[in-house]
């Protein structure tokens, strides 16, 4: 599906956080954030999810406003997959998995509820867990677990929120091959927060660089991750090669602390005035 | 790798042990029923018991009643008591644990949000002062115990929305609500002339099923029952609240109206059984973490199975509350906490896996 943003806007109490977004995300592509913190990338996902509430045809799924659909229809063509997801009592990781197919259910569960559980649990590689308690899991395998969970309620646009900040190398990897063949084979568009702009190259099709609440940059891996792009949104020097696998390797050129506590970054001129 | 059909047996053999878990409750309840209703400090046993309630539930059959005696003690004294408890343990057990599961918080109970301490202050004054809000026919202190729980909710309610309605807003404005009503409730009887009507109230704060009618049953339980239906049809977005809101969303789910439903379902069935017993703590807060260790947190098993806990731990305690030093007795809370207490520790050191918070 088709995934529109047009002229979001959003912001907490007085403070803005993103400021006249306008993106378009097609079939199957998948597309990392990248940006500070601060710069508003969760914050996107949560408008684009409507877990935070913008204006009127500011998203659009294959054209139609998001705001008009119910959460149980939008659940069905957009799946979410948080930062980390902890529960308080204790679920099996079967039980969480199923949570995703709560927007087909009413009450009693099909078989073909079971079955999708069991195939996303698969697909995962995660089927020896299943029986396991969520909160007893690795973060690693946290991550997949709620990965399933959002692959279950079947969504043709899934939000990863940082989805690989806390997992070892392995783990990293893993994840985003999965997430690759998910927007290669099943044509799912996949948008993902990243701090890791090394990862972010080698996987996206775009990168979106957000600055303070702004798009700075937009485009393919290698026309983003330019050392000056780098440098005005961290104030970072970076060295970007090419890396052997033909994408953009970013080296930050900092070794000394004092050198990064003395890092300023230019304020954005605001040359939009309305 | 583990098959797509191993995964469904094991899914569903985990079904079955949870089905199971339930069925033993509730056998153990019934158990406990037999044992209630055959013991007290008046004469007729078991067999009498059985008699007198197979003669009245099966007029046809046009059954020998036994003697007028046996019918007072068993009918008017005893099953509505039983009844009673069951009632209340049931509806104060199924109300924690739909809460403590939509705010994600293994404390809750009605004292915690406000309720209890309400329905106390309701009570005192319809006693202290004899006057009452609400009062339909003989229920002057029953109904203003009911009206102020209401009024509780709806300042916990209010007051929660003004922050967005967040489970840590609820939490903590069910708290301040408490601690309000409490502080009105102590006024009361600080500046209360009359002894008598003091001791009152310090005896209806207590609790009992000493006053339990089948007037009062009838009024409560289909309540009750209505409330904890529509609880368990709440069950998959209980669940789901228990992984976050902003999941919740996610997942089709509005964590709000979900709270909303469920603050006022808690509150319709605390508030009309406390009104009728007295405060009755402990069971609320307990008896859903017992079901938890027994079957997980999964509310389409969980809440049925508090339910029956609730039940069962309430009517063994109002049991030995009636017996241990008859022909007088002890009051009900005092019991739940003593025989509860070293149960739940006993099952929270010897599990190994950790079932709250």
């Amino acid at each position: 599906m088709k995934l529109t943003i047009n002229k979001l806007s959003f912001n907490y109490a007085a403070t803005p956080v993103l400021k006249d977004i306008e993106l378009e995300v097609g079939l199957g592509e998948m597309l990392s954030i990248v940006g500070p913190n601060g710069s508003g990338k969760s914050t996107l996902l949560k408008c684009i999810n409507r877990i935070l509430k913008t204006k009127q045809n500011t998203v659009l799924i294959d054209g139609k406003d998001a705001s008009k659909l119910n959460l149980k229809e939008l659940s069905k063509l957009m799946g979410y997959v948080p930062q980390t997801s902890r529960s308080t009592f204790p679920f099996t990781v079967f039980d969480v998995v199923l949570m995703g197919r709560k927007p087909y259910i009413h009450w009693s569960l099909s078989e073909r509820d079971n079955e999708i559980v069991a195939e996303m649990l698969d697909f995962l590689g995660i089927g020896k867990l299943a029986m396991r308690h969520y909160d007893e899991l690795s973060g690693g395998e946290q991550q997949k677990v709620i990965i399933a969970r959002a692959l279950a309620q079947q969504p043709q646009i899934l939000l990863l929120d940082e989805p690989t900040s806390s997992l070892d190398i392995k783990h990293q990897l893993e994840i985003l091959c999965i997430l690759k063949s998910l927007s290669k084979t099943n044509h799912c568009s996949i948008i993902l927060a990243m701090h890791d702009l090394n990862l972010a190259s080698r996987f996206s099709d775009r990168i979106l660089m957000l600055k303070q609440g702004c798009i700075f940059a937009v485009g393919p891996p290698d026309a983003v991750l330019t050392e000056e792009n780098i440098e005005s949104v961290y104030g970072i020097k970076a060295h970007v090669t090419n890396s052997v696998l033909g994408r953009p390797q970013v080296t930050p050129l900092i070794s000394d602390l004092n050198e990064v506590r003395n890092v300023k970054i230019q304020p954005e001129i605001e040359t939009k005035q309305r | 790798m583990t098959t797509k059909s191993e995964l469904k047996k094991l899914y569903n053999k985990g079904k079955k042990r949870k089905f199971l878990a339930i069925f033993s409750v509730f056998i153990a309840l019934i158990i406990t029923v037999l044992v209630s209703v055959s013991l007290g400090a008046a004469s007729p046993g078991l067999a009498e018991a059985i008699r007198v309630i197979a003669s009245r539930v099966l007029p046809f059959l046009h059954l020998d009643p036994g003697s007028s005696f046996d019918q007072t003690i068993i009918w008017t004294i005893r099953l509505p008591r039983i009844v009673l408890g069951i009632i209340a343990g049931a509806g104060l057990a199924a109300a924690g644990v739909t809460m403590q599961g939509v705010l994600r918080n293994p404390l809750v109970s009605s004292y915690v949000l406000g309720v209890s301490s309400a329905a106390g202050f309701g009570a005192a004054l319809a006693i202290v002062l004899g006057v009452s809000i609400l009062s339909f026919g003989g229920y002057l202190v029953i109904g203003n115990a009911f009206i102020f729980c209401l009024i509780a909710m709806v300042l916990v309610f209010s007051i929660a929305r003004l922050r967005g309605m967040t489970s840590e807003t609820v939490i903590l404005a069910g708290v301040a609500v408490g601690f309000l009503f409490s502080a009105l409730l102590s006024l009361i009887q600080y500046v209360s002339k009359s002894t008598q009507a003091v001791n009152a109230v310090v005896f209806w704060l207590m609790g009992g099923l000493y006053t339990a009618t089948w007037e009062s049953i009838l009024i409560c339980s289909p309540i009750v029952a209505v409330v904890m239906v529509i609880m368990v049809l709440q069950s998959w977005n209980i669940n789901i609240m228990s992984m976050g809101e902003d999941v919740a969303i996610s997942l089709g789910v509005n964590p709000r109206r979900v709270l909303t439903i469920t603050m006022l379902l808690e509150t319709i069935a605390t508030a009309s059984i406390i009104s009728f017993t007295g405060i009755i703590g402990f069971v609320d807060l307990i008896a859903p973490h017992i079901a938890r260790m027994l079957l997980g947190s999964d509310h389409r098993y969980l809440i049925p199975c508090s339910v029956g806990v609730g039940a069962f731990m309430l009517l063994t305690s109002d049991t030995v509350a009636r017996l241990i030093i008859a022909p007088t007795e002890l009051p009900v809370g005092v019991v739940t906490s003593l025989l509860g207490v070293p149960f739940f520790l006993y099952l929270l050191i010897s599990k190994k896996r950790r079932s709250f918070g």
